[in-house]
């Protein structure tokens, strides 16, 4: 914290350019702090395997390949399943199903949360009586046990319907957050304005208490990223993942299932949750880092 | 306090009856056709049989009745305690298979989830605005809490039960042994619980901790410790004020994050092959046994509303808030 700029930007307030300058400075300690560096680092490497890894591996991964059992080499990265699979290339398929279903189900939930805490926050009266008891009723139960209900119906599981499930069982906490953060907005000065003027309720939860928050709204996201994969990993352990393709979840079930612990195949359990462990990880303490950039309280200093 | 604990039992109540129904809906609704996907498994060629067996499964799930009283006899059955046969264990009927597996579930979540909520909070309180600790148990917190589970499980299971060969890597007791009364057993069941009780512990270890941090320096910058340090107070006070209110919220969070609790030590029951009901999910899905996970499902949504309850109790001795009618809990 050498600089001028950030307190110029705070000192300065020009109604004019202020968001320009806000930007800016979230910016400013964002390319300063350690914490975020380190999470986005970690996440954009396996983002990258997730995407580029499928072009780069050419053997199919659940096809047979080649000698059961082989220990990590040159030939295979990480050698082979006991079927002869190669888990390479399992592992950079699975981890682009990994951050598809962390992907839709965390924003599928975080929008539901949204919709329902910004209604219920805002309304309040009755409406946010009935919300907040439905919230309350999908907060208790418990999500994975409704989860292996649905799934073991499902004839066919693929990546899209195991994640719209996870959306619309893990929303309620957001809800919650987000109703209170509505309610402490909308009777501040600039929201009756806007009423006064004959603003829209949608126009205005979008215009004008929406922004007020979208450092949480995004923390949230964040959150419910890391927490959709965890939950879809305990999915396909327990033998309920996606029928048509990989996940790392699947790696971890067969390699239980076909008893690779007791045959020491090491290399077959470890790189998955391994790679599970990174990336919710590093979405966890990225999410730490983007709090301290925009909460200067937390600031260390 | 009455409205407080009514307000409670009408959320549990209601979410016991939502969790009934779409117990009832999921095989009535769902895509897909539960008996034809059962008599198909059995593999009988003979059109004889195929329909006899269509008729028998129609007539066990009650599917040719009309759809309300499909759904009232559902409950009635529910509260005569009849949950159905189980494919998987035939003839046996589900609740007895799943009050079997239960103490075991429970003989797992509960030590496990106490210990690591005291422990992790004593962790993190210690921590908390204490630059080396806070170094320490924060990254490792953070490595613990993202960890999948049965990723941690089957660490566990290969180091100790593997390599080291210490601890033994599946089942509740010795496979050599019949359960009894006497010390051997119980060493043996001992033996067999460690492992999957140490890797439930350590996983949720590390989310208390950094809850617990955070709070503690949430509250160590609120007004009422500013005061007390301008007052000269000692430090030591100062944290255990602090302490005393953090540790409302992460009450609160125990009762939000047992259905997580639930889920890992589901997943963690079925790497040590602990005959919990966590291997018995495994098996009914093997087995296409949906009486048996079903039932499964009900009890565990009643486990968990239980437990929500009891938390609530001890939320209002801990909160003298809430016994004087104010707001407090907010779950």
């Amino acid at each position: 914290m050498t600089t001028t700029d950030p307190i110029t930007a705070i000192t300065a307030p020009d109604p004019g350019t202020a968001p320009i300058s806000v930007r800016r400075e979230a910016l400013y300690f964002a390319v300063r702090n350690g914490k975020l560096l380190v999470g986005v680092t970690i996440v954009t490497i396996f983002l990258l395997i997730g995407i580029i890894g499928p072009f780069l591996v050419d053997r199919p991964p659940m096809e047979y390949v080649g000698l059961p059992m082989l220990p990590p080499s040159t030939e295979y990265w990480l050698g082979t399943t006991t079927f002869g699979q190669d888990v390479l290339a399992q592992f950079v398929y699975g981890v682009r199903s990994t951050f598809e279903v962390g992907l839709l189900a965390g924003g599928l939930s975080a929008l539901i949360g949204m919709v329902i805490g910004f209604v219920a926050g805002y309304r309040g009266g009755l409406v946010d009586e009935v919300l907040n008891m439905i919230t309350n009723v999908v907060l208790v139960i418990p999500t994975l046990a409704v989860l292996l209900i649905i799934n073991a119906y499902l004839g066919i599981r693929s990546v899209g319907m195991q994640a719209l499930f996870i959306g619309l069982t893990s929303w309620p906490w957001v809800a919650r957050a987000i109703r209170a953060q509505t309610f402490s907005l909308r009777s501040r000065d600039f929201v009756d304005l806007a009423r006064l003027s004959g603003v829209g309720t949608s126009r205005i939860i979008l215009r004008e208490i929406a922004p007020n928050m979208s450092s949480y709204l995004f923390m949230t996201f964040i959150l419910l990223f890391g927490s959709s994969i965890l939950i879809a990993s305990s999915l396909d352990f327990i033998g309920l993942g996606p029928t048509d393709g990989v996940s790392l979840g699947l790696m971890l079930n067969h390699s239980n299932q076909w008893s690779a612990l007791h045959l020491g195949l090491w290399w077959w359990f470890i790189p998955p949750g391994a790679a599970i462990t990174a990336i919710v990880g590093a979405l966890y303490v990225a999410n730490v880092g983007l709090d301290e950039v925009f909460n200067p309280k937390l600031r260390e200093l | 306090m009455r409205q407080y604990f009514g307000r409670k039992l009408l959320i549990y109540g209601l979410t016991f009856f939502v969790a009934v129904t779409v117990n009832w809906m999921i095989p009535r609704f769902m895509p897909g056709d539960p008996v034809a996907s059962m008599v198909a498994r059995a593999r009988v060629s003979d059109p004889a049989a195929v329909a006899a067996m269509q008729q028998y499964y129609s007539n066990l799930f009650g599917f040719d009745s009309p759809l309300i009283s499909q759904y009232f006899n559902f409950w009635g059955a529910l509260f005569s305690g009849n949950f159905g046969i189980s494919i998987w264990a035939y003839p046996l009927p589900v609740a007895d298979v799943i009050l079997d597996a239960v103490p075991y579930t429970l003989g797992l979540m509960i030590p496990s989830i106490l210990l690591s909520w005291f422990v992790g909070n004593w962790a993190g309180a210690l921590a908390a605005r204490r630059k080396l600790l806070d170094n320490t148990v924060l990254p490792i917190g953070y490595v613990l809490t993202a960890m999948p589970y049965m990723w941690i499980a089957i660490l566990l299971c290969w180091g100790f039960g593997v390599v080291f060969q210490v601890l033994p890597v599946a089942g509740g007791y010795s496979f050599a042994m019949q359960p009894n009364l006497s010390w051997e057993f119980v060493g043996s069941l001992l033996q067999h619980w460690l492992l999957p009780f140490t890797s439930l512990f350590l996983v949720a270890l590390g989310g208390w901790a950094i809850g617990m941090r955070n709070m503690i320096i949430y509250e160590l910058e609120a007004d009422y410790s500013n005061y007390l340090a301008a007052l000269g107070a000692p430090h030591r006070l100062i944290r255990r004020y602090a302490f005393r209110n953090a540790v409302l919220p992460q009450i609160t969070g125990l009762a939000l994050q047992l259905g997580v609790l639930v889920a890992g030590a589901l997943v963690t029951e079925i790497v040590f092959s602990y005959p919990g009901l966590g291997s018995l999910i495994l098996k009914a899905i093997q087995n296409q046994d949906f009486f048996l996970l079903q039932g499964t499902f009900l009890f565990i949504v009643l486990g968990v509303l239980i437990a929500n309850f009891v938390i609530d109790i001890v939320y209002v001795i801990v909160d003298p808030r809430t016994r004087a009618g104010m707001t407090g809990a907010t779950t």
